[in-house]
């Protein structure tokens, strides 16, 4: 079938532009360099190339144009009368044989020259032949462009023509113009044909679908046609006078009973009498429409006499039809007797067609298909199909039930419907008890999931374990109270503590001094403040220790260089003294800062301006002064509250209430 | 609503907290909050990182393998409500939690109790080397006297010695 083909059509281009297309094209695949140096066969074969080249393409193009508009001829009658009703048969041939002759001068054309380039002798004789060449040829496309153009414009027009298949089934609807023709279609179909109130709203034919028996109908709207000569009609009605004449399908005439088209209903039975040659072979149906306006009974005797003639007309064509399929009433704005309209034309045409097929010679190929084998039967008992009595009853009750029972949708509706009533959807739970349908079960305790510890023998579990627990327990208090192995007694307790309290001591005293090693000067043994060089400190050390000390003190003395005088009252001390009662002296009891710092018990101080033998002052104005001179040294900075050595300090730079605890999974940027 | 641990310091993640993530073979992370989720994404090995439990558990520090972890077992298939069941199990819970508490703080306790025998070993240690701190040698205590040998025992002595 070609009807689709009308759309595969490539573009026929303009004059011009075909011109321009061919010779670019001849540019680009051709080579393009040519020096007259060349041999002249290498000339004369680059000029032929071309020629030959433009021929071969200007060629293509026509035939390809030739060659897809369609022969009127050998396309179904009804797209040829169609064609030819539209754009005029002659007048399409006519371009057509033009674009024909062109294709073959262009041939004639290129072999002439060719066969002149043959002998060319020189580069610029070659060169003149092609440029002859060529422009010959394109003088001929540009003759024939007219017809290029109207070719183009039918092919844009014949694009857009329906999709008609004029062998399946179809539905033809004609009459006058505004009867209801295309609100039937829109009715029956999926198809949008315009509406309106004015004549002539359908300028064209328009396809629609429809389904009936599960087979499809098209179905084919028509514009009006009026009642004339058959010479006078215009483009529009002779669309339709061709649908009819050629197409085999069943056909709605259309009557407007009310007359509201603008036309009576003489006119129309004078239009249904002059086209209904047209109607032989074809199943006729006589469609009233808009009943609503004007219903059947209400119209007068004469139009009443002429729809009759119709009717008989129509039941002519008829075969075996009864009455009430060839005349109908409908109306398309109630939409009543529409459906039925539609079902009496499939009808007829569908029984039309299958007889016309059985009649036809290929039937006997087709009759197989239709055949239902029944066997045949030997007796005249009558088998039922058998059904088991439970069967039977099972059925009966479970109708009886699925009319009494109550669903939860009906509950639902009871109480308020959907958005009041909330299904209990603990209704159906299946527990031992029934009470604990309501219970809230408790999913989570204490950082843990309750159903991660469900088990029925979870207290004789629990019970072993706190059993275990116990002996646990008990064991551990014994293990405590047990003497473990080896343990020291009481006398090695008591020299442990003492090591332990000495060496502290004097891993204190060397810390001091370390710390103070630097800037102190190193005071020489006879301005031994502390006292720690004396005879009796040694003599009590060395009986702490369990020997006996009369033997080392009494050496000492007698090694000892004997006391300096000095001229200070206080006396000098010795560096090994030899008498112990001077020491007694209050005065004498100087202390040094770092003494003071380590003896426990308190002691007064001297006044602070006295000079003290080991300090390293001469007297006591020599002290004041250095001791003046160091106020002045740090009391601009204090006005200035300038850091001093005793400002800013923090005693603990990591207090246990801060650094202390656990916290489990929180942070600590925040106490 | 479940709790679930949280794959890095394996702490408990309670419902609205945290962020899971999917990994491409449909293994699933679960992290409590952004600071084990980052420590993950800088693929830090929680068994080296020093605050979780796993670290805890693989270095010793915490109580591992105990009785009262088998109660808590997480099961596939969920069981029928039963009132009593329930109850008895709300109780066991708690007292299952407080003997679980107890022991994990005595393992902590153990682990940092001094070892009796080390620390007796290094007292008689100190006493040995710093005993005359406080006592003066032997010879030298109060009441002892120098013991006089004569210089012919000890050449006889030497002799013998060379002779061997």
């Amino acid at each position: 079938m070609v009807q689709y083909n009308f759309k595969r059509i490539t573009v026929v281009p303009n004059g011009k532009a075909f011109i321009d297309i061919i010779l670019s094209r001849t540019q680009r695949q051709t080579p393009t360099v040519v020096h007259k140096g060349y041999k002249i066969n290498r000339l004369r074969s680059f000029y032929m190339r071309k020629v030959k080249y433009t021929q071969t393409n200007f060629h293509e193009k026509l035939s390809a144009i030739i060659d897809e508009f369609p022969r009127l001829d050998q396309i179904h009658p009804f797209y040829g009368d169609l064609l030819h009703v539209l754009y005029n048969k002659d007048h399409y041939k006519l371009a057509l044989g033009q674009v024909n002759t062109a294709r073959n001068l262009i041939s004639k054309i290129a072999k002439d020259y060719v066969k002149l380039l043959k002998y060319g002798d020189s580069l610029y004789r070659c060169k003149c032949l092609k440029v002859a060449a060529l422009g010959r040829m394109c003088t001929v496309v540009k003759r024939i462009t007219p017809s290029l153009a109207y070719l183009e414009q039918i092919r844009q027009h014949m694009a857009r023509l329906p999709s008609i298949d004029p062998n399946t089934r179809t539905v033809l609807i004609c009459g006058y113009p505004n009867v209801g023709k295309s609100s039937f279609m829109n009715k029956i179909t999926r198809a949008d044909v315009d509406v309106q109130p004015y004549a002539f709203t359908t300028k064209s034919l328009f396809v629609g679908h429809t389904d009936y028996k599960y087979l499809r109908y098209q179905v084919i709207d028509t514009p009006g046609i009026l009642d004339r000569p058959f010479e006078d009609r215009n483009i529009i009605e002779m669309c339709s006078i061709t649908a009819l004449a050629h197409l085999r399908a069943a056909v709605l005439f259309f009557l407007d009973i009310s007359g509201s088209c603008g036309y009576t209903i003489a006119q129309q039975a004078a239009l249904f009498h002059s086209i209904k040659s047209l109607f032989m072979n074809k199943p006729l149906v006589i469609v009233c429409n808009k009943t609503d306006l004007m219903p059947m009974e209400n119209i007068s005797e004469e139009d009443r006499n002429l729809v009759e003639e119709m009717k008989a007309e129509a039941m002519k064509t008829a075969m075996g039809a009864s009455e009430e399929a060839v005349l109908l009433k409908m109306s398309t704005l109630t939409d009543e007797g529409v459906m039925s309209v539609k079902n009496a034309a499939c009808e007829r045409l569908l029984d039309q067609r299958v007889e016309a097929k059985m009649k036809s010679k290929k039937i006997n190929d087709h009759l197989n298909r239709f055949h239902v084998a029944l066997p045949k039967p030997r007796d005249n008992i009558e088998r039922l199909p058998c059904i088991p009595q439970v069967v039977l009853e099972a059925r009966a009750k479970e109708a009886a039930e699925m009319e009494k029972r109550k669903t939860e949708k009906d509950l639902e509706e009871e109480n308020g419907g959907a958005g009041v009533y909330s299904a209990s959807l603990r209704k159906h739970y299946i527990l031992k008890h029934e009470e604990w349908k309501d219970d809230i079960i408790p999913e989570i305790l204490d950082g843990h999931n309750v159903a991660d510890f469900i088990d029925p023998d979870i207290l004789v579990r629990l019970e072993e374990l706190e059993r275990e627990e116990e002996q646990r327990q008990a064991e551990a208090e014994e293990e405590d109270i047990e003497m473990d192995g080896e343990e020291l007694t009481e006398e090695q307790k008591e020299q442990l503590a003492a090591i332990r309290k000495k060496k502290a001591v004097l891993i204190q005293e060397h810390r001091l001094k370390k710390t103070v090693a630097q800037n102190r000067s190193t005071v020489p043994r006879k301005f031994d403040k502390e006292r720690k060089y004396t005879t009796k400190r040694m003599g009590r050390e060395l009986s702490a220790m369990g020997m006996d000390p009369s033997s080392a003190v009494n050496r000492a003395r007698s090694k000892s260089r004997g006391r300096k005088r000095d001229r200070s009252e206080d006396g000098g001390n010795d560096a090994m003294d030899v008498d112990d009662d001077q020491q007694t002296n209050k005065k004498q009891r100087v202390r040094s800062k770092s003494r003071s710092m380590s003896i426990s018990r308190s002691q007064s101080r001297p006044p602070a301006h006295e000079a003290v033998p080991g300090d390293g002052f001469k007297d006591s104005t020599q002290k004041k002064a250095a001791i003046t001179i160091s106020h002045k040294s740090h009391k601009k900075r204090d006005k200035n509250a300038r850091r001093g050595e005793a400002d800013r300090v923090i005693p603990t730079l990591r207090p246990k209430h801060l650094f202390s605890g656990k916290r489990g999974k929180g942070k600590t940027d925040r106490r | 609503m479940r709790l679930v641990k949280c794959w890095f310091c394996s702490s408990t993640i309670y419902p609205g907290h945290g962020i899971q993530f999917v990994r491409n073979d449909a293994k699933i992370f679960r992290f409590c909050r952004s600071k084990c989720h980052k420590n993950f994404k800088m693929k830090r090995n929680p068994r080296k990182v020093k605050w979780t439990k796993s670290f805890r558990a693989a270095h010793g520090k915490d109580m591992t393998q105990d009785k009262t972890f088998e109660f808590e077992k997480k099961r596939n298939r969920p069981e029928r409500y039963d009132r009593n069941v329930t109850e008895d199990t709300l109780m066991a819970i708690k007292k299952i939690d407080k003997i679980r508490t107890r022991r994990e703080a005595e393992h902590i306790n153990k682990r940092l109790k001094p070892d009796k025998k080390k620390v007796h070993m290094e007292e008689m240690k100190v006493i040995d080397n710093h005993i005359s701190l406080i006592r003066a040698p032997e010879p030298l205590l109060d009441g002892r006297k120098k013991i006089k040998v004569l210089a012919s025992k000890t050449e006889s002595v030497q002799n013998e010695a060379m002779e061997e």
